[in-house]
Formats: structure tokens, sequence, C-alpha cells
């Protein structure tokens, strides 16, 4: 302002050239260069551990699709003193199968081919593959028949890879006869004592169930309670309250959700233990939060102009919210949603609690039936003895990713349907 | 302020018209009767607080039908939200507080009995930023007359949406791409798309809020253009940034200066013979 002012030090100029200068640009790219590497090898990091998860998983379970049998020649006409195929169609089909006697008529045979010991090789249910085959082709029964049964499943698991000494022996005896055949019962049967027997349908049919129930209650609430807090409610102490109590209740674990499923829906409404209805409730106080949070933001990220333009032009609240205002967040409320489903989906601990580790041979027929869901299926198999459950187990994983996939695909699709171009 | 009210301005300006403030009436110290045509909208000592803070202090103005209504001011002088109280905009948010005496035709647009959402029909309003909905350019205009029942028939509701983009311009543009997402339009075209929108559901007063602050100079022009069209049928309100817009669209302006009218007169007036010096000061471009 003034001379008295101290005068201003000269500055050196920069030497844009100088050594320094160069090692500062050589440091600089370094970084860059290192960063670059970090980045891409923890990209390959998790990409290797996805791989070999799918690598193992793919390994094992696709063994449990499959199942090792031996052929069993059925003298029909022989053993069943000339019945004829018209007694098995119809109404009346079951109730003569059952007067014939195939259990008896299977094992006969068995012990013909195989010797007295024969029945040891085979799998104990296996003789209702006979009955079914008789259901579907009552012809069969007036002719010499080759039926391929399941093997034990000792000797399934030595024929697939090692087993115990002496069943290795008896692959090596059979070895001639033994086939490997697509298990279909693995799909279509439930849980069973035998690894060979069992089946994925039950907990499969349970997670749908289970998932159904989660989505119609925790959707619907997740996401007015969304609309509710984001449009109507009013921004005071209490508001931010329940706002605190709903990001609090996404981090709970998921176990105590068990508890509090236990509690209230067990013991004080003294719902059905081992039910999906009460897995379903359990599970949608357990997505909820999440949708409500994710909804929330969905909703946030709405323009106010939008807002603005509806009202401007003499639309009610409501119309404002459901016209424009849920349409353009529904893309983001279905990735919550989705979020928040596949958490459900793969969720055990919950379940357990409020029963639904329980053995169940059929498959649920309705909401209020025992029932059991995927995960806990898995669960449940890899605590067994039998080492034949060792795939069932793995394969029963690769159910419930495919399970989990074709949910994750259904709300892409929807969510980028809903999805609105600018 | 009496010689306010002298408005037989004998300047030529080119939207005066021949009987300009023939039917002056006075109703307080602050209020300037429209002049042309009959009131549509009165307000009387408006205030309005945001909390404690007070934006608008004692402003009354009459609308009248005939005229196109300018609001000029500095940034933050409340010109805005005043606008926003003629259609209750404000009641949207929570910390706004309106006190005095608005009326549309005569009735009090803040009495308990009146519906909030058939005022916004009928007061229409054009934002500063277009703001079509992302859907087509025919679901934009027809959601308001879908919404207030105003078409009986898929003809009636077609000729609505035909007759408002013909009013706003945009008809020939866009005839062959009804379908077409409005949010695809240039921003002139979204603006008229939303002028067309207002106009749809038959209001009877439009406001405008800054419309041609997002646009180029062709696209304002044209806005202009249309604002001149449209005055007789509509009661228009604009406010604007631009006093060279106000001088060519309005036939009454208003200054606003720090939440106070300043001057409310014909807009001929205001601009080549204002009365208050701050009025002065401000279309000289010395402040704002």
């Amino acid at each position: 302002m003034n001379s008295a002012a101290t005068p201003v030090k000269k500055r050196t100029p920069t030497d844009w050239q100088g050594a320094e200068m160069q090692k500062r640009i050589r440091k600089r790219y370094g970084a860059e260069r290192r960063f670059k590497f970090i980045g891409l090898g923890a990209v390959l990091i998790s990409a290797a551990f996805l791989a070999f998860l799918l690598f193992v998983m793919v390994g094992n379970g696709l063994r449990g699709f499959t199942q090792t049998e031996l052929p069993v020649e059925l003298d029909f006409p022989a053993m069943t003193g000339g019945a004829s195929p018209s007694q098995f169609e119809g109404q009346n089909a079951k109730a003569n199968l059952r007067t014939l006697g195939v259990q008896d008529i299977v094992e006969a045979s068995i012990q013909i081919q195989y010797g007295e010991e024969g029945t040891n090789l085979f799998s104990t249910g296996g003789w209702q593959r006979v009955r079914k085959e008789i259901l579907k082709n009552p012809d069969i029964v007036e002719t010499k028949a080759t039926i391929y049964l399941p093997v034990q499943s000792d000797i399934d698991v030595a024929y697939k890879g090692t087993g115990s000494d002496s069943a290795e022996a008896k692959v090596a005896e059979l070895s001639d006869s033994l086939s490997t055949g697509f298990n279909w019962n693995f799909l279509f049967n439930s849980d069973a004592t035998d690894p060979m027997q069992v089946g994925i349908w039950g907990a499969l049919k349970g997670s749908l169930i289970t998932m159904f129930i989660t989505l119609i209650i925790a959707f619907p609430i997740g996401v007015l309670s969304a609309l509710y807090m984001e449009e109507y409610a009013p921004k005071n102490r209490f508001t931010d309250l329940i706002e605190v109590s709903i990001n609090n209740l996404a981090a709970v674990p998921s176990i105590i959700f068990g508890l509090l499923g236990l509690a209230v829906f067990l013991n004080i409404f003294g719902l059905p233990r081992s039910a999906a209805l009460v897995g379903g409730l359990t599970l949608a106080l357990m997505t909820m939060p999440v949708i409500v949070i994710s909804g929330r933001n969905a909703v946030k990220a709405v323009p106010p102009s939008i807002r603005e333009a509806a009202l401007g032009i003499g639309a009610s609240k409501m119309q404002v919210v459901f016209h424009h205002v849920l349409p353009l967040a529904l893309p983001g409320i279905l990735t919550g949603t989705i979020i928040g489903m596949a958490r459900a989906l793969g969720e055990t601990a919950p379940l357990l609690m409020i029963g639904m580790r329980a053995f169940i041979a059929t498959p649920p027929s309705g909401i209020t039936e025992p029932a059991t869901v995927l995960p806990v299926q898995i669960f449940l198999w890899s605590d067994e003895v039998n080492r034949g459950f060792v795939e069932k187990t793995s394969a029963a994983i690769i159910i419930l990713l495919l399970f989990l996939l074709t949910m994750n695909a259904l709300a892409i699709y929807l969510r980028n349907r809903f999805e609105t171009r600018w | 302020m009496t010689e306010l009210l002298d408005c037989s301005s004998s300047i030529e300006y080119p939207n005066a018209r021949p009987n300009e403030g023939s039917t002056m009436t006075e109703t307080t110290a602050t209020t300037i009767s429209a002049g042309d045509g009959p009131l549509k909208m009165t307000t009387r000592n408006v205030n309005v607080f945001y909390g404690e803070k007070q934006a608008i202090k004692d402003v009354s103005i009459d609308v009248a039908l005939d005229n196109v209504t300018a609001f000029i001011g500095p940034s933050g002088c409340g010109k805005s939200t005043f606008l926003r109280c003629l259609n209750r905009m404000n009641d949207t948010i929570p910390i706004a507080r309106v006190t005095g005496k608005i009326t549309l035709e005569g009735e009090d647009i803040y009495a308990p009995q009146m519906d909030v959402v058939q005022l916004r029909a009928r007061v229409g309003m054009v934002f500063q930023k277009p703001n079509p909905f992302p859907k087509s350019i025919y679901d934009n205009i027809a959601y308001g007359p879908r919404i207030h029942g105003l078409a009986n028939s898929k003809d009636e509701l077609d000729h609505i949406v035909e007759s408002s983009l013909q009013r706003a311009g945009l008809w020939g543009e866009v005839q062959d791409r009804l379908q077409d997402s409005g949010t695809a339009l240039s921003g002139g075209q979204q603006q008229r798309l939303c002028i067309a929108r207002a106009i749809a559901v038959d209001p009877e007063v439009i406001l405008m809020d800054e419309p041609c602050s997002a646009l180029d100079p062709i696209a304002t022009a044209k806005i202009e253009e249309l604002i001149h069209e449209l005055r007789g049928k509509y009661a228009i309100v604009i406010v604007t940034h631009n006093m060279q817009q106000a001088a060519r669209v309005s036939q009454r302006t208003a200054f606003f200066h720090l939440g106070t009218l300043v001057e409310y007169g014909v807009t001929s007036d205001i601009f080549t013979n204002p009365t208050e010096e701050k009025t002065r000061d401000y279309i000289t471009g010395r402040y704002g």
C-alpha cells in the first residue's frame, strides 16, 4: 500500500528442467505405476478366490448329481405270477402295486443275481425306482426287464473316488457291471438318512416359500417406510431416532433376529415351529432395514424439480409420490431389495433358532408346514458322518448358487426395465 | 407514492397499450392497481418468514388478467419467494410461514377451505430449469388433464395435447414424435413443453420463475414471443433477472429489494422515469 512496507523478496525462477524436478517426476510416475499394479493385484486375488470357489464347488458338486448303478434283471412274469399291465393304470395303480410287493420282488431278483448278500450292495430305497418304472410304463410287467438301481453309498463313494477298503474291494469285483447315471432323485427327493436317496427339492421348495413370504412382507413395508420417512415425516428428533434405529437394525447380527423371531413369533404369537411362515417373517425383519435404507437413498436421489413440476400442475402429494417419485426411485429400491433378499437367502443362523433345522423328509405343502431351506440343508449335510454326504453338500451349494443367480438375474432384468432414460 | 399512480406516460414503449392506467384504484399505500382488465389476483400486506428470518415484508400487488407482470430485483430480494406464495408452493417448505391476504378471483387462497391442489392447477407454474417428466412428450402434457379428469375420452385428451402444444408454439416441432421422451428435447423446447404442460390444465394465471435463465438467446426470444401470444388469455407473472426482458415482455413491473416492494407501476414508467432512487440505481446498473 505504501512505500514503507518491506520490499517483497525476489523469488528465484523455477527450474522446471533441473535434476530435482526430474527426480520428482520419476517418483510420481513410479507411484502411479505401483498404484496401478497394486489395484490390478487386488482384482486378480479376488478373481482367483472366486475361480477357486467355483472350481472346487463344481468339481465336487457335479459328482453329487450322478450316482453309481448296478443292473438288476427282473423277470416280471415269473415273479408276479402273471400280473397284467391294466392293473397298474388309473386310480388303483398304487394300491395294486402295494399288494404286488415290489420291494420283495426286487430283493429276490437281486439275491438271484448277486447272491445272498446281494441286497447289501444296493441302496435301501433303490427299489422305488422299479415302482416308478412300472407306473410310468405298465407294459413292463409282462416282460423281462433290466433296470439299473443305485448302489449303496460306500460303494458309490469308492467308485467315484476313494472309499473304505471293503468298498474298494467290492468296486474292483463289480467294476465290469458298475455304471454311472444321472441322479434324478437328487433333484426331486427331500432329505433322507441314506445319501443315495437324499434330494434337494424339499429344501428348495422351503427356500422358495420362505423367500416369497420375506418378499411380500419386507418389500411393501420397507418401501412404504422409505417413502413416508422421505416424503411425509417431519424432520425432528423423533424421526432422527427412528433413522438411527433402522441403520443400527441393518447391522445387527442375524442370529439375534433368530432370537427375536423365536421370542415373538413362536412364544408370543404361538406360530408353528419350523414353519416357512416363521422363517419368512424372521428374515423379513432382517431384510426390511436394508430395503428402507436403500429405498430412502433412491427416493432422495429423485430430483426435487420433478416433485415441483408435478405439484405445480396440481398433483396431490400422493400423486407426486406414486406417479413420479416411486417409479423413478424403483430401480434403486430394487437394487437394495436384491441385496437384502440375497442375504436372506443365504442366511442360516436365524432359522436355526426358530427350529428350521429339523429333519424334513417331505417337501412342505404350505406355509405352516415344517420346512427347511437350502443353506440350513447344506449345514445339516455338512455335519453328517456318512461320506456320501460330502458331494451332496457341494451339489446343494451349486443349487443354492444357481437359485441366487436366477433371483438376481430376475431382479436386474426388472431393474433395467424400470430404469428411466433421461 | 401517489405520483406512482400517475401512469399516463407520454413515452412510446413497445408494449405500452393506449388505455394503460385508466382504471387505477388505490388500496393501500404500497399498492398500485394493475390497470388493464379485471383483477385476477390481489395481495395485501404479505409477509413471508423462513423460520425467524423475514423474506418478504408487507408486499401488496395486484395482478390483472390482461397484463404480463414482471418482478425484478437483485438476487435474494424475495421475488421468487413472493411468486411462490401465489400458488402456495411455499407450503412445501416446512419452515416457511405466510401472513397477509392473497386472493384469486376474490377468493382467499390461504383460507382453510381452499383446496391447494386445485389452486395449483388454476395458478400454473413454469420453473427456472426446464423440468419435463421423464416420460413421452404426449404424457408430459396429458398428465395434468388426466389427474384432474379434464378429458372424458382419448380424442378429447388428444385435442388438449395438440392445442396446448400449439399454443406453446411447439406443435410443429414435435407433432411427429409425441411418443419420444420429453427430456430428449433441447433446453428451449423443454421449457416450451413445460409451458404447454401448464397450459394443458387450463389455468387462470401462469407464474414463470426466471423461465429463460437456462436458455440461449434464440430460445429466450421464442419464449418471449410466446409470452406475448399468451397475454390476455392468462394472467402472467414473470420473475426475471434480465431487465431488458422485463421491459420487452411486461406491462407492469414490480421492483423488489431486500424483501420489500420498492416500486410497482407501468413498465415504461419504471424503466424510463422511476420514482424511487433505488429503482433508478438498479435499472441503470449501479448495483444488483
